[in-house]
């Protein structure tokens, strides 16, 4: 890919630094940073704890005390890491696509968990199976994964169903599926969100004791299939 | 059975230096809020700087000791004491079985740090033994600590030569508790510029450097809401989410600060103002609800330069520690 430079690099306090590749929302920066981020983590630059994708960016965190170490003491421990990521973003192909995986999450809409379906079909005047259909209609690509342990950022969601986060945030049951601006997520634990939820999965998004402790990757292609009451609670068991 | 605990503590938790490697799941690394002084405590006590250690906030746990142990107190000075007698933060002591621990006063500080020579024995996750109180896993069954837990000591050593039946002994010598980071002032922080400095307009930018802030009531391990004045921003373009740090100070939509703490979320999407340098985190930790506090811009070289006089200061104190105790009990 990139002839010019088409990111910025910043420093994120004094031991971890951003690559940023643009404030947006697009399927192909977000493969780039995941692309860069599956070879990071299989030849992690000096010094580098750990590498966090998100939408259109990669933040990168180091020890500075061992990176100084390793650099003439007038050299900034940003300036070297800095200067080994872009060696390394000039020297990586591009052309690699991370594993695509289709994953199915079910989804009971009834509304004893759609605690604001209610309040936003009155907003949207639409239909409430209307919004749940266009909920569930469409695929979704995860973004990443961040806020909590096993969060997914999906998107792009339809704009007639968008609706912006609730001000004061609310008590949220594990499971719950939420909608923010043109996003949906599911809340893994209990706890105050300020999504609009509109559904339940029985499934745990997050499970400490698992193999792979997050249901979810970034990267994955999530569609959504409604399921009865009964259903979910005998899923949830 | 080693260590019970007798009383519940406001939030006493098992934390560790942290749970890294982990956050592309969205798994933040939680760990001790003051890193500085868990590490000093575990010196003291012969430990790894990093192992993992009781986090206590006032009012505290109280603890009964059936083993004997050596033990060490960094951080706040809630005035603790060994059966109604008085014993000092920054000092090793010896505790004998059948003695209770307890903190009676807030005098200082926010949280404190207790070390046990050995460590503590508890379930480690994902490489580390920090409580995650939200995935509920990793330290005391993944809780804070209540009433009747009993906790383990990974060895029990015999130190009844030392005790001669006393309750308990401190040893000779201690550690000075300067942080080495550039300014003893407690309430002054310094920052970096975050990526959304310049969206500041130019008053608030001066406002920021100039006022002071309080601490608000909204403050835990997560992170501290700043009270006083908004300040505001010239651009109000969305920004997509991305990772945030400990030290993370950004605006909300009201106009207010938070910054971010050890248990922060891994990403975030509200503009990022400013990040507390790393060598003055520790020091933000021991603040609380009500304390005023002051913020100075630095730069990168100064920020790497006070983390590395910092690091190494803390190398000294260890080597010095595990020096006087093998001495002690050598001799």
């Amino acid at each position: 890919m990139p002839q010019q430079k088409i990111y910025e690099i910043f420093p994120l306090g004094d031991a971890a630094l951003t690559i940023d590749f643009g404030n947006s929302i697009s399927e192909k920066i977000n493969d780039t940073v995941l692309n860069l981020f599956y070879a990071m983590r299989q030849k992690p630059l000096p010094g580098m704890i750990e590498a966090i994708p998100a939408y259109s960016s990669l933040s990168i965190f180091y020890n500075p005390f061992i990176v100084k170490g390793k650099i003439p003491v007038n050299e900034t421990a940003f300036g070297f890491m800095k200067k080994e990521t872009e060696k390394f973003i000039a020297g990586f192909s591009w052309n690699e696509t991370p594993p695509i995986r289709i994953m199915k999450i079910p989804v009971c809409y009834d509304e004893e968990f759609a605690t604001d379906l209610e309040r936003m079909a009155g907003i949207k005047k639409m239909d409430k199976a209307e919004i749940i259909r266009l909920h569930y209609e469409n695929q979704y690509r995860v973004y990443m994964i961040g806020f909590l342990p096993g969060f997914p950022y999906m998107g792009i969601l339809d704009e007639k169903i968008s609706l912006p986060r609730k001000s004061q945030p609310q008590q949220v049951a594990p499971g719950s599926v939420g909608i923010a601006g043109r996003q949906t997520g599911i809340y893994p634990f209990n706890c105050p969100g300020g999504w609009n939820i509109i559904g339940r999965t029985p499934m745990k998004l997050f499970d400490p004791l698992r193999q792979e402790q997050s249901l979810l990757h970034a990267g994955d292609t999530v569609e959504f299939y409604p399921i009865e009451k009964n259903e979910f609670l005998n899923l949830i068991k | 059975m080693s260590l019970r605990i007798i009383k519940t503590g406001v939030l006493d938790s098992i934390q560790d230096a942290g749970r890294f490697g982990w956050q592309f799941q969205g798994v933040n690394p939680t760990g001790v809020m003051d890193r500085f002084s868990a590490s000093i405590a575990n010196m003291l006590a012969g430990n790894n700087p990093d192992a993992a250690t009781i986090e206590l906030h006032f009012p505290a746990s109280v603890f009964l000791f059936e083993r004997p142990a050596l033990i060490a107190l960094g951080g706040a000075d809630f005035a603790a004491s060994v059966n109604g007698e008085p014993v000092p933060s920054l000092h090793p002591i010896i505790v004998n079985k059948d003695s209770l621990l307890l903190f009676s006063a807030p005098l200082h500080g926010a949280r404190t740090y207790l070390a046990i020579k050995g460590g503590i024995d508890s379930d480690e996750w994902l490489g580390s033994q920090s409580t995650h109180l939200q995935a509920m896993i990793g330290g005391y069954h993944g809780r804070r600590l209540h009433k009747n837990d009993q906790l383990f000591f990974k060895i029990n050593i015999d130190y009844s030569s030392i005790l001669q039946n006393k309750e308990f002994v401190v040893l000779p010598w201690k550690v000075d508790q300067a942080r080495e980071n550039g300014s003893e002032n407690s309430n002054e922080l310094f920052v970096l510029p975050g990526r959304e400095w310049d969206w500041l307009d130019e008053k608030s930018k001066a406002d920021f450097l100039s006022a002071s802030f309080t601490i608000s009531q909204q403050s835990d391990r997560m992170g501290y809401r700043l009270n006083d004045i908004p300040l505001h921003v010239v651009n109000s373009e969305d920004l997509v989410s991305s990772a945030v740090s400990f030290g993370t100070v950004q605006l909300l939509p009201n106009g207010q600060l938070i910054i971010l703490m050890a248990d922060h979320q891994t990403t975030g999407g509200y503009p990022k103002i400013a990040h507390i340098i790393s060598a003055h985190q520790s020091k933000a930790a021991q603040l609380k609800a009500g304390d005023k506090i002051h913020f100075r811009m630095t730069d990168q070289q100064t920020a790497e330069r006070l983390l590395l006089k910092q690091q190494l200061h803390l190398l000294q104190l260890q080597n010095a520690c595990t020096f006087r105790l093998d001495e002690f009990f050598n001799k």
